[in-house]
């Protein structure tokens, strides 16, 4: 059994809610005393059948206005799989929502209201998907009820959408008929889509290949942590705390700490307090070295193939997070990992509109939810991967030196 | 790549939670576990040792007791942090409603959840903790399917759950200010049956409590509720002994008891993949009292 973290984007009338609730409702995840609370809840709106979009709306102010918010986390298991959904919301006020909920994800459900085909909002989820890297992507066509289960509306809207994939070179990409509404094609496939011969959402679900999405070759340490017990039994113990983020580690390996460049051996590494011969990603591990040398939380640790980029200055696709503009000069903290250092936003090259994909070039400011192409320089060098390669070391946030708040997603160029 | 470079579910998790209890580590000046003797926080304690062993904890346990817990989580409480060897610190609610004069909340049930939160942050501001690590899990309770890993708290403990601080990546953002506070979930994507697997698989000890045991119980509104000093009984109620076992483990006048023949790990995690009723519906009579009770609690400085 492994887990599929995926996220749903839309809003309450895409049935994106209503998705949710059926494939939890569907796979027996909804709980009877869940059951009668939006029961209740539905009375309290004058709505006859029980709304499954309730079950997903967490907060208050998302139950009065009808809408999601903020990303909420929801739970399910089949035998196969444990599933994390990221329920985001797909307003294009609340981009950074989703952007937030995308940049974990291992999939992405796009789903498109087969009366209305593809719109803006497929349009703007598709490019995020895109500019977060989301390995899989699920086009889930709802609503066919209400066009009578016609494959000829189907197949345009794939038609529509594929080229929208493959302008935004979306890899993985599958389609499938479905009515949220009814549960048809959700967990079971219907008799109403005769001409359908492929599996239920949630069969898909169960099936997509992850484990290919971590990188085994790349191998990427960064150290959050040094053990240090100093007691007189283990005086001279000194392990180097981390999760292995990319890649394979084996005792006796030769590593390379950066960005400082000293070099090393690994003499042991431990796992839950046992020692190992070998260690992988995603495993929180305590390394070992054979030298003494001065490394500290941010510092990473990798093998000699495939190094990684050390730089100070380098470009980034950003997502503006906060209420006050970002303009060029202004200076923030970086953290990459468990890395924070002092940077400074240069230039901003370009702004995209994300729901067009038009560049503006040379923009003033980039307001909240924008996303810019920028050149950012750090006060010393960090140690990445360019986001596209490898997802684990090339996302970094930015900090706001003065409120700590964190005011950007930065996707390393 | 061979299937020998596959982690199973369970070591997914684990490994995401260490991976926050070190940057706990990492980041904080002053953090504390927040421990309650309940399953939840002693799979945390387990977490912990896995994170930072052979080192100590960079943090004590601290417990906020109400005074109306059971006993067998309080000894179970004192046994384990005797046994690992770490700090445990012990305030009372009791103490605080003395001192501050706090009215004690009256009815059957008088529940002092509410009132425990001003001794949290008594407590915080005592130790000037920076931060403090919780067993909340997402699962449990819509409120918290909202809430990030690390939850910032103003001064007052509160939680704004309009003005998150955006969570990206396995990056987290524990900068604040002084006085502030930040609230880490390290279990935040664990789901009740998760953690029942993990505590069967790492043979990790519980309070007897949560297997089936005889006990003296009051049956009110469907569910079961221990007989204790705590509860005010009436001529009408019916008090009988039943077996029964807890499924969480909070007050003594917030907690019901469910039916059980469980006397085993496996029997639990068999009953709990055939319940029809969520873990906090089964056994919380706090939560019940408005769609948004969570919500509101943690606006408060519940954590």
């Amino acid at each position: 059994m492994d887990i599929l973290r995926f996220i749903t984007a839309g809003s309450v009338d895409d049935g994106k809610s209503t998705l949710i609730g059926r494939l939890l409702y569907d796979s027996k995840s909804i709980m009877i005393d869940q059951l009668e609370a939006i029961e209740k809840q539905s009375k309290n709106k004058e709505e006859g059948e029980i709304d499954l979009a309730l079950l997903t709306d967490g907060l208050r102010a998302e139950r009065e206005q009808g809408i999601t918010i903020d990303v909420a986390y929801k739970y399910f298991s089949t035998p196969q799989r444990k599933f994390i959904i990221a329920d985001a919301p797909g307003h294009i006020q609340y981009t950074r929502n989703m952007v937030t909920g995308a940049s974990n994800s291992d999939l992405i459900v796009i789903l498109i209201d087969a009366r209305n085909g593809v719109v803006e909002q497929t349009r703007r989820h598709s490019i995020i998907a895109s500019l977060l890297n989301i390995p899989h992507v699920i086009v889930a066509v709802n609503k066919m009820d209400l066009v009578n289960y016609s494959q000829d509306v189907y197949n345009n809207i794939v038609i529509d959408y594929s080229k929208v994939a493959t302008s935004l070179g979306l890899k993985d990409v599958q389609y499938i008929p479905l009515s949220a509404l009814t549960g048809e094609n959700v967990v079971e496939v219907s008799g109403n889509f005769s001409w359908y011969d492929g599996k239920s959402l949630l069969e898909i679900l169960e099936r997509v290949e992850v484990q290919n999405d971590v990188d085994l070759e790349k191998a990427r340490f960064s150290v959050q942590y040094v053990i240090r017990p100093q007691t007189e039994a283990l005086h001279d113990y000194r392990g180097y705390a981390g999760r292995i983020s990319s890649g394979i580690y084996k005792k006796g390996d030769e590593v390379i700490i950066l960005p400082l460049g000293l070099e090393s051996k690994i003499k042991a590494i431990e796992s839950g307090g046992k020692e190992v011969q070998e260690a992988f990603a995603p495993q929180s591990i305590v390394l070992h070295l054979e030298d003494d040398i001065d490394i500290s939380r941010g510092d990473m640790i990798v093998l000699k193939d495939h190094l990684p980029q050390v730089e100070q200055e380098f470009e980034v696709l950003l997502n503006w997070m906060d209420k006050k503009p970002l303009r060029e000069g202004n200076k923030y903290l970086l953290q990459i990992n468990s890395k924070v250092v002092k940077s400074i936003v240069k230039e901003m090259e370009y702004a995209i509109d994300v729901n067009t994909l038009e560049k503006k070039y040379s923009p003033e400011e980039a307001l909240l939810n924008d996303v810019v192409k920028a050149t950012i320089k750090t006060a010393s060098p960090i140690t990445f991967d360019k986001y596209e390669t490898l997802r684990t070391n090339g996302g970094a946030i930015l900090i706001d030196e003065t409120s700590f708040v964190t005011v950007g997603a930065c996707m390393i160029q | 790549m061979s299937s020998k470079y596959r982690l199973d579910y369970l070591d997914q998790l684990e490994s995401e939670s260490i991976h926050i209890f070190r940057e706990v580590a990492g980041q904080f000046e002053k953090p504390a576990l927040l421990f309650s003797g309940g399953k939840d926080s002693i799979t945390l304690v387990h977490l912990a040792l896995k994170a930072f062993r052979p080192g100590k904890f960079p943090f004590p346990l601290v417990h906020i007791d109400t005074g109306h817990n059971f006993q067998e989580a309080l000894d179970f409480r004192d046994r384990l942090a005797d046994l690992i060897g770490e700090k445990l610190i012990v305030r009372k609610v009791e103490d605080t409603i003395k001192a501050k004069g706090l009215t004690e909340p009256k009815g059957k049930f008088a529940s002092r959840n509410a009132l425990q939160t001003f001794t949290l942050l008594d407590t915080i501001e005592e130790f000037g903790f920076d931060c403090c690590i919780g067993g909340a899990r997402r699962d449990e309770e819509k409120a918290r399917a909202k809430e990030r890993i690390f939850s910032v708290r103003d001064e007052f403990g509160q939680w704004n759950p309009k003005l998150q601080r955006p969570e990206l990546w396995n990056i987290y953002n524990g900068k604040i200010h002084k006085g502030e506070n930040v609230r880490v979930f390290p279990i935040s994507n664990w789901t009740e049956l998760d953690i029942w697997n993990y505590i069967r698989r790492e043979k990790i000890d519980l309070p007897s409590i949560y297997f089936s045991h005889e006990r003296e119980v009051l049956e009110y509104q469907g569910q079961l509720v221990a007989t204790s000093e705590f509860i005010q009984l009436e001529e009408n109620d019916k008090v009988s002994i039943k077996k029964v076992r807890y499924r969480t483990v909070g007050d003594m006048t917030c907690t019901a008891a469910v039916e059980s023949n469980a006397g085993n790990i496996d029997d639990i995690i068999n009953e709990i993949i055939a319940t029809k009723t969520s873990e906090r519906g089964e056994t919380r009579i706090d939560d019940k009292v408005s769609e948004a009770a969570m919500e509101d609690r943690k606006k408060n400085g519940y954590f």
